[in-house]
């Protein structure tokens, strides 16, 4: 057996992502010596929050790169909504709160801010976007670690926790023993374990795993190791074991860390057929970032898990350019030929909703009179025939953005236990999100919870650490 | 079959007069559409902003963005893209490798552009040529390079109009050379016509180095993914301390021709003060941008071009130590020789600006002036304003 001969480290943080790195600053800054362990070799590092692009924030009044004011009660309004009521207002309101102060921090840390980007004016308000991205971010909170004395080992998967009576002991990689006073899990949720993923979802009718079909939109490293160890310390979970976010992705897209460029975002201005050429669901019931995170589970109900959304030329430009060249043919036919769909029945879907079109005054920013009568689905706005050559056809399969299955933590981010918090073990980011957003997504609020939730955990840790030594002391 | 049609439909391309891409113009069109469908780095320069103006990147976009880039090197480690995602986006290279080819596509005359893709063998022949020149002429005019002091007096050594007489049509040449270039690349990409603040905004642009800042003022990266101000000020550290050296000629021309005043010029004269604080900037610009283009990280730019680039430093560092030295020499004996090789250098450094380094300072001033153009007039995709 190997032991970690260096100091044994106040605090450990099991994860190399947005809320394990504001775990580890914030217990740093709190005067406790941190190991970070990154499952990751360090190209890779980040987890999923190198692919997020914003944190979604309270604010009483515009401020550098957000406009007008999102107060308390509107953000939780939201959330409430989002989620149907499945959350804990107590830590939703925490987190809302704390979004409003966070800011400041993440800036002395490196990270910058920049306005919405173009084609999210819709988030202008809620939401202030990282300059460069998620990765920047990582990349700086990295940068203040290692200044600050943060130790950080890369191609480090903690494989199991040595968990006593709800309180933490050690954890191991391999053979490798490391311990530590109190440890910070934020080590993510199991979308990229596909064994699991496959048993959440089961097998269809028609004898299929849906799952195997999924692109994993993030990282290959959040396979759920320390989730289900803790299951198996009998630690108490939060959120519905077989549910993931999931969107329609690009099918060619690769099959992890896609990010979020492979997202496809014409499904509104034109319709999606499934593999026997028919449509299955309403493309204009709402506006598209409000309904973009349902298409992903359409898609996986469809026989194939695969889905085609066609628009004709009218539709160019009105939408976030999609990172693959669609297929384009100026037939109908011929679109059906490069889809690889069975022509007739294209084209008759095509025609039977062309003339189900009644088309009204069009406008994309309002859910405007466009709508169809006389086929079903109906398509209830921004109904337009197909018919302006060329046509454009991009086939879609679904991409899993997190899983909402999590541990379930009070307002100190303490793991429970039988209902009883843990002592020195805490919990942040995906791990523990399921107690805000039980379901449902909006956007940048993954990183909310990420953030205020990875400097609750830290804190809270390096003060579990703290008291250690002061019994240790006394005794 | 796919191959074969592929390899038909780029023959009736080329029978039709289709452009076919370069390779590196093709992976910019590549790295670009993907860019174009995340616009994560939107904040840090003009590059991802004017990107977002279009859908698709035609030989003339990929050509503009290229040399509206400034290699900063920020979007590379923000990327969740860049390698080894199998995307592999890396901006900065790919952009420097268009950037290179159109400096040699747009040379005047166009014959002369081969001398970007061996700069290091440019620039090396022209400095020896300029060293030898010099060298040969004052032994053959004074029969030695030692000399009695002569109180600075370079036209002792070098007569005035002699001087005229060569650097005259060189600057006249390099002057003609750039500006035709940079007009065939302007009408290339159909800039449009600027207005005042157009303009305006660009010179600001262009001596601030605006897009060095990172977009959020601290610089860029360079070894690593840590943002520093530092290349941003040897640049502007060699910038005008080459400006200054420029002045100092200018006004010293001024003195010549119009006041009738002869040089040598007193230490405290106007001529020496500006070309003594220009030599400083030549000397600690270059040097820190050679070491900084030493450390900079493997995947920031071509690296073919990292020739050209310290090729181009070191020519600008030995203008600026020779000018100095010859400052400091110059009422001693070895003046002729201390003036042999800072004419020498001169030389070289004005022989290759048209076909070097020098360049890119041209064609991204038109770039940029292009983007303040751009920038005014509705964005003509509108993504997310519906």
């Amino acid at each position: 057996m190997k032991q970690d001969t260096s100091s044994t480290p106040d605090v450990l943080v099991i994860g190399g992502g947005n809320a394990a790195l504001c775990a580890a600053l914030t217990a740093r800054e709190a005067g406790a010596s941190v190991l970070l362990l990154e499952a990751a070799p360090r190209e890779w590092r980040g987890g999923n929050s190198s692919h997020t692009r914003n944190l979604r924030c309270m604010h009483d009044a515009p401020q550098d790169v957000l406009t007008e004011a999102y107060p308390e009660e509107e953000f939780w309004q939201d959330l409430k909504k989002v989620t149907g009521g499945r959350t804990n207002e107590q830590l939703a309101r925490l987190a809302i709160r704390e979004s409003s102060r966070c800011r400041d921090w993440m800036r002395r840390h490196g990270v910058h801010f920049q306005p919405s980007l173009s084609g999210t004016l819709h988030l202008s308000r809620t939401n202030a976007f990282f300059m460069g991205g998620g990765k920047a971010l990582v990349n700086a909170y990295y940068r203040s670690a290692e200044a600050l004395g943060v130790r950080i080992r890369y191609e480090a998967p903690v494989d199991r926790l040595e968990v006593v009576d709800g309180e933490f002991r050690a954890a191991w990689i391999g053979q490798e023993r490391i311990v530590a006073r109190s440890c910070v899990l934020a080590s993510g949720g199991f979308e990229s374990n596909r064994e699991w993923l496959r048993e959440a979802w089961g097998q269809n009718a028609d004898g299929e795993w849906p799952a195997d079909n999924f692109a994993i939109r993030g990282t290959r490293f959040n396979r759920g190791v320390l989730l289900k160890a803790m299951m198996e310390s009998g630690a108490d979970t939060i959120g519905d074991p077989s549910q993931s976010h999931c969107v329609a992705v690009d099918a060619r897209a690769p099959l992890y860390d896609g990010g979020i460029c492979t997202r496809i975002d014409c499904v509104s201005l034109g319709i999606v057929v499934n593999r026997h050429a028919q449509r299955f669901y309403d493309e204009g019931e709402d506006f598209w970032p409000k309904r973009y995170a349902i298409w992903g589970r359409l898609v996986a109900q469809q026989p194939g898990q695969v889905g085609f959304s066609v628009i004709d030329s009218k539709a160019v430009g009105r939408f976030m350019p999609p990172v693959f060249p669609g297929a384009k043919a100026d037939t109908l036919e011929g679109l059906a030929r490069q889809l690889g769909l069975e022509e007739q029945a294209f084209v008759r879907t095509v025609r039977d909703y062309n003339a189900a079109c009644r088309v009204g005054t069009f406008d994309h920013t309002v859910l405007d009179d466009c709508h169809t009568d006389g086929v079903t689905p109906a398509k209830t706005h921004w109904a337009l025939p197909l018919d302006t050559p060329p046509f454009y056809g991009y086939a879609l399969k679904p991409g899993i953005t997190f899983t909402y299955l999590g541990l379930k933590v009070d307002e100190r981010a303490a793991a429970h236990f039988k209902g009883k918090p843990s002592r020195n073990l805490f919990v942040a980011g995906e791990m523990m999100a399921g107690n805000v957003l039980g379901q449902g997504y909006t956007a940048g609020v993954g990183m909310t919870i990420g953030t205020v939730f990875g400097r609750i955990a830290g804190a809270s840790a390096a003060v579990a650490a703290r008291n250690e030594g002061v019994e240790h002391a006394a005794a | 079959m796919q191959q074969l049609e592929a390899l038909l439909r780029e023959a009736s391309d080329l029978a039709e007069g289709v452009v076919v891409p370069s390779a590196a113009e093709a992976e910019v069109e590549r790295v670009m559409k993907i860019c174009n469908a995340c616009r994560y780095c939107e904040g840090f320069c003009a590059v991802f902003p004017a990107m977002t103006r279009r859908l698709e990147f035609a030989q003339a976009d990929v050509h503009y963005l290229a040399n509206l880039c400034h290699n900063c090197g920020a979007c590379l480690h923000a990327c969740q893209y860049a390698p080894p995602h199998e995307f592999a986006v890396n901006i900065p290279q790919a952009m420097a490798k268009v950037r290179g080819q159109t400096y040699s596509d747009f040379a005047w005359p166009s014959s002369l552009g081969t001398l970007y893709r061996n700069n290091g063998l440019t620039v090396a022949l022209a400095l020896a040529t300029g060293l030898a020149l010099f060298l040969v002429m004052a032994l053959a005019r004074n029969g030695t390079l030692f000399h009695a002091p002569l109180a600075g007096d370079f036209y002792a050594i070098f007569p005035h109009n002699l001087l005229v007489s060569m650097f005259g049509p060189v600057f006249l040449f390099v002057a003609v050379a750039l500006g035709l270039g940079v007009a065939k690349f302007w009408r290339g990409i159909s800039a449009g016509d600027p207005n005042a603040a157009a303009i305006a905004e660009t010179a600001h642009d262009v001596l601030k180095l605006k897009y060095l800042d990172g977009g959020h003022g601290q610089g860029c990266p360079n070894e690593d993914d840590a943002n520093t101000l530092a290349r941003r000020r040897f640049h502007h550290l060699t910038f005008y301390g080459f400006m200054l050296c420029f002045a100092a000629t200018s006004v010293a021309t001024i003195y010549h021709y119009v006041f009738g005043w002869a040089a040598p010029y007193a230490l405290t004269s106007l001529p020496v003060v500006l070309g003594t604080l220009g030599g400083i900037g030549l000397l600690i610009g270059p040097a820190g941008l050679l070491w900084l283009n030493l450390q900079r990280h493997a995947q920031h730019g071509d690296a073919a071009q990292k020739p050209m680039d310290r090729g181009f430093i070191a020519l600008l560092l030995l203008t600026g130590a020779t000018g100095l030295a010859l400052l400091a020499g110059r009422d001693t004996a070895a003046m002729a020789l201390l003036l042999a090789l800072h004419l020498g250098a001169v030389m070289a450094l004005f022989l290759t600006m048209p076909y070097g380094k020098f360049a890119h300072g041209i064609f991204r001033t038109a770039a940029l002036l292009k983007w303040s153009i751009e920038k005014r007039t509705p964005n003509p995709v509108g993504v997310g304003s519906e």
